[in-house]
């Protein structure tokens, strides 16, 4: 029998619940939740990562709406529960709804701590726990302006490191004297003001905020002018963002007469004072502790799912935790107690030239804390001794230059992660298990942190377990695993392309020479790798501002033609959707009669190709095309190349739909567009697929009622078939489909990765949130793709044939060959 | 021939070639790839790539180097010769810059014809 559970808050705590639910007892609850967000279900851990520009929304989202609608679940979004009816089991929202529930769960997550200073409700003044707080810093940060950061522990310097790179001048005031002195002592705590103060961020320690002034109300309504601190110093401030802390949610529970203290106090099993009621999340309290952080949280969510399907195990258990701070470039872990005691003992390492500090605290020949700085690439291993309380008596002398030296002689790195079983849990934010990520790694054939991330969660949250993530790789895959494998984009920088793609955002770098000098590249002018790249990336982000770099295109997209192998180039005019007229027919006929073209062939994306061209020809080629109104094919680009269609409704027996008119729609409104590889789209009548649809960037096959829109296909060096993305009714919706996702790819894509390989690497569910599952999303990207498109949907060929561009490209600049004469 | 010695022939004006860019001259002994950096040092060199002759002049250029359009040969414009773990030479001519218009020098392009 089905039983009613009903979920209040929908955070990541929920999130893990109700995924272990559905594993276990698929079908068995009928689940209702209510969440205050008008979302669905998101890592809040990667706020910071969205903030700072490293990430999208779409990519930090865990559940979209196919996955609720999938397991029947009704979201009610938007919508926050005021009062629980524990007499008649019934919960009701703000609005009114409505929901009866047999077993409650209650969720609520925690509320960020508001300091109590004149002030502190007026505009401007934020805090940081959600993507509307972010979306709101990123509107501030428009503005560019001052951002004071109250609080200098994670969440604020977080906040702070986002703020700066996107270009706000910051200021963080703390109230201790070290920053993030809960994680870590006071010698860390100074390398790491030191740091942040070496990337332009100002740190004011032992600063009591005293009140928030603001503007003159003559100029408007009243917002943050500057914040005020106990010794009289004012700091201008055109936001404030306080991260002082959170409190348990549990005003809900309270109300509704269950059993409180910080948090909803909760069992080993999650049960509330009331049996039909449990608690999960940071809005409880177990044992006097209530957690801020997402290893334990997954860890009561597994323990409640076991709980609600009837199959309980161990309960739950407090443990030791460690923390990483995801700002891009700091090193940082902290890792269970480090308070002095008489009882403990203390080992420290500090490599003032490196930067590097490293503190072990001892307690019985157990490390029971651990703070690094600088290099934390032995982390994991240390916060696995505390977590398995391993005596470490006998490698006590060489403890603290990590696992290298452990075990005195025969130095071997990687002992530790071999000798744990496979259970052993490596990622506590997902609990990936050891066993889970070795067999990906073998089986999946992956070589990098990246495709771990994307296959088992492993290190995709808050990253404290990639030291462990690469030695396992390391151990799987022996010499083929290259751990500085944020591969560079060339041997001009160590940036990744996803730094730079990120970079060029965050930055605002607007030309070549810019992004260069900004991003300290080593190479004066960079190189044939990365110019293109680059030139891509500016173009792709600047739309209309960013003026093309011909001398950093390969020569075939700076002469819109593909060289061949004797110096010669091939012309491949445009047939939209692969139809032609005679009159298209009788120019190119005419065409390479008078320029005695050798070679007329049709290619595979239906088409024809002119080949062996002399570069001399070319704009008369062109001009003469033009004249019977052929345009370029793009065939040398990465940019939009074919669409092939098949006959579909108009003549085919089958058809469904009219998939040549499809076709042809989809390439006029595609054309012209610059992708990071080359695009090609097939819309084919009918299942049948005559247009092979299913091995193309993008392919449509047209069905009785409606469009299947697939994509992520390839048929060149590797052979992929297509997944679906969506279907939907009509023509106008495939369009607008097809736009959304070829821009996001546009504006995710590394250069040269194409449709299948950018999938991989950024997962299906981002891509469905984004361009499915959001309408307003899509709409967004929708418009995007159409803003690019004004800039670069004109023929190529036409502004060559006619002189005004690039007028020496195609004839020599001089010709001496009189020479020869004159001896 | 020493007549032509010193000889330098004007074939066109600096703007002709873009930065980090390419022209070709015809001579009697096949295409020169006139080449301009982005800090306007100009360098000559045969428009015939060692390893399988593709045009050099059609290649991205960087710093003082030229890639092959065809297979990615990096050869260096100051010296004609391959870059890297790749082997072979490209012929290299005089060329300078008077009141911005570009002039190769005669003499070279003549004995470069006898030597091939
Ligand atoms: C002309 C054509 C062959 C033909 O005679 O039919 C052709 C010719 C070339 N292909 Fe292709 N491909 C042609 C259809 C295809 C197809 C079939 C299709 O589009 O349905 C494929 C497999 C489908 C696919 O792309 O997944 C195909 C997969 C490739 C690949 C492998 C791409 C990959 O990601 O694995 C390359 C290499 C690359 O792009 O780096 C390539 C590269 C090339 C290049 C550009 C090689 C080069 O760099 O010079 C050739 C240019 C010749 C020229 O000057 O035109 N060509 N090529 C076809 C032109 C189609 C058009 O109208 O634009
Ligand atoms: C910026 C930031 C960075 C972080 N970084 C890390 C990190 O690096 N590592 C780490 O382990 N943890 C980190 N955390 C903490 C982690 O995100 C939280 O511990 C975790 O999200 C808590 O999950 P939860 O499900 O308990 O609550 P939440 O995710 O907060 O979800 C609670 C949800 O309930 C909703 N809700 C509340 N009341 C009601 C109501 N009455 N009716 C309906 N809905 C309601 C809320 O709107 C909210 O959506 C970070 C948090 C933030 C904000
Ligand atoms: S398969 Fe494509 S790349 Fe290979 S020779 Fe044929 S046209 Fe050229
Ligand atoms: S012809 Fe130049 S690299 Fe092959």
């Amino acid at each position: 029998m089905t039983q009613k559970l009903v979920v209040v808050g929908n955070g990541m705590a929920p999130g893990r619940a109700l995924e272990r639910l559905f594993e276990m007892v698929p079908g068995a609850f009928d689940v209702t939740i209510f969440n205050a967000e008008p979302r669905t279900n998101y890592d809040r851990i990667l706020l910071s990562p969205v903030l700072s520009g490293e990430k999208s929304y779409e990519e930090i989202v865990i559940h979209g709406d196919a996955w609720y609608r999938q397991n029947g679940v009704t979201l009610h979004k938007g919508r926050k529960v005021v009062k629980i009816d524990r007499a008649s089991k019934t919960v009701i929202a703000e609005d009114g709804t409505q929901a009866d529930y047999d077993k409650l769960l209650i969720a609520t997550g925690s509320v960020p701590f508001v300091i109590p200073v004149p002030g502190n409700d007026l505009a401007g003044v934020l805090t940081y726990r959600d993507i509307d707080d972010v979306n709101a810093m990123l509107i501030a940060a428009e503005q560019g302006g001052h951002a004071v950061v109250i609080g200098g522990g994670l969440l604020g310097l977080e906040a702070a490191a986002g703020l700066k790179a996107r270009g706000m001048e910051v200021t963080v005031i703390h109230l201790m004297p070290t920053l993030m002195e809960r994680q870590l002592d006071a010698a860390a705590g100074q390398l790491l003001k030191r740091e942040l103060e070496s990337r332009g961020i100002k740190v004011v320690t032992e600063a009591s905020t005293r009140q928030i002034a603001a503007t003159d109300p003559c100029l408007g309504p009243p917002r943050v002018a500057a914040v005020e601190l106990q010794d009289g110093t004012s700091i201008k401030a055109d936001i404030v963002v306080m991260a002082v802390g959170i409190r348990p949610n549990a005003v809900l529970a309270k109300d509704a007469g269950l059993a409180t203290g910080r948090g909803i106090l909760v069992n080993d099993r999650m049960r509330t004072s009331d049996t039909d009621i449990y608690g999960v999340g940071e809005c409880v309290e177990f044992e006097g502790n209530v957690y801020g952080l997402v290893a334990p949280l997954y860890e009561q969510a597994s323990i409640l799912a076991r709980e609600l399907a009837g199959a309980p195990g161990a309960g739950f258990v407090d443990k030791a935790l460690a923390t990483k701070l995801k700002v891009t470039g700091v090193d940082l872990f902290s890792a269970g107690d480090f308070a002095d005691g008489d009882d403990r003992e203390e080992i420290v390492l500090r490599d003032a030239a490196r930067g590097v500090y490293r503190r072990l605290v001892l307690k019985d020949d157990k490390v029971i804390g651990a703070v690094m700085f600088g290099d934390t690439s032995d982390s994991g291993w240390f916060f696995q001794l505390i977590k398995d309380s391993v005596d470490i008596a006998g490698m006590r002398e060489t403890l603290i230059f990590g696992p290298a030296y452990a075990g005195g002689g025969n130095a071997d790195p990687f002992a530790a992660v071999a000798a744990l079983p496979d259970e052993a849990e490596i990622c506590g934010c997902n609990g990936v298990c050891k066993g889970r990520i070795v067999s990906a790694i073998t089986e999946k054939g992956l070589t990098s942190v990246d495709e771990v991330r994307t296959h088992t969660k492993a290190s995709a949250s808050c990253g404290t377990c990639t030291g462990l993530v690469e030695q396992l790789l390391t151990l799987s895959l022996g010499e083929a695993y290259n751990p500085a494998a944020v591969k560079p984009m060339c041997s001009c920088t160590e940036l990744g392309h996803a730094d730079v793609r990120r970079l060029v955002v965050a930055k605002q770098l607007k030309t070549i020479p810019d992004l260069m000098q900004e991003l300290e590249w080593k190479s004066s002018g960079g190189c044939a790798k990365c110019r293109p790249a680059l030139n891509y990336y500016l173009l792709s982000t600047w739309p209309g501002q960013y003026v093309d770099d011909n001398q950093s295109r390969f020569v075939n997209e700076r002469v819109h033609a593909n060289i061949q192998k004797d110096g010669t180039y091939s012309v491949v005019p445009r047939m939209w959707g692969g139809v032609t007229t005679p009159g298209e027919l009788r120019a190119i006929a005419d065409v390479a009669d008078k320029f005695q073209i050798p070679s007329v062939k049709c290619t595979g994306g239906q088409r024809i190709d002119l080949l062996g061209v002399k570069k001399a020809d070319l704009p008369a080629v062109w001009a003469d095309l033009n004249a019977a109104g052929l345009v370029s094919g793009h065939a040398y680009g990465k940019a939009l190349r074919t669409v092939k269609t098949c006959v579909g409704s108009d003549w085919c027996r089958f058809g469904t739909q009219d998939s040549t008119g499809l076709g042809v729609r989809l390439e006029k409104f595609l054309w012209g567009s610059w992708t990071p590889a080359k695009v090609k789209l097939a819309v084919s009548g009918c299942p049948r697929n005559c247009a092979e649809a299913t091995c193309k960037d993008v392919g449509v096959i047209c069905v009785e009622s409606g469009y299947e829109i697939h994509f992520a296909g390839a048929a060149g060096l590797d052979i992929k078939g297509t997944v679906v993305l969506c279907h939907v009714k009509t023509e106008d919706e495939v369009i607008e489909v097809t736009a959304a996702l070829i821009q996001l790819y546009r504006e995710q894509g590394h250069y040269l990765e194409r449709i299948y390989k950018w999938l991989d690497r950024v997962g299906m569910e981002s891509i469905k949130a984004a361009v499915v599952d959001d309408p307003t999303r899509r709409n967004a990207l929708f418009e995007g793709f159409m803003h690019s498109q004004k800039f670069s949907q004109s023929d190529p060929w036409a502004q060559r044939a006619s002189g005004s561009t690039d007028s020496h490209e195609f004839s020599p600049i001089a010709n001496l060959t009189y020479m020869e004469a004159a001896q | 021939m020493t007549a032509m010695e010193n000889v330098w022939l004007d074939i066109g004006t600096i703007d002709d070639i873009p930065r980090q860019g390419a022209r070709v001259v015809k001579t009697p002994m096949g295409c020169i790839a006139v080449f301009r950096t982005a800090s306007d040092d100009l360098f000559a060199l045969n428009d015939r790539c060692p390893h399988k002759g593709g045009p050099l002049s059609e290649g991205i250029v960087h710093g003082t180097s030229v890639t092959c359009p065809l297979h990615n040969f990096v050869i260096s414009l100051e010296t004609g010769l391959a870059q890297g773990a790749d082997k072979g030479e490209v012929a290299t001519f005089p060329v300078r810059c008077q009141a911005g218009r570009i002039q190769l020098e005669a003499s070279q392009l003549a004995r470069s014809k006898d030597a091939a």
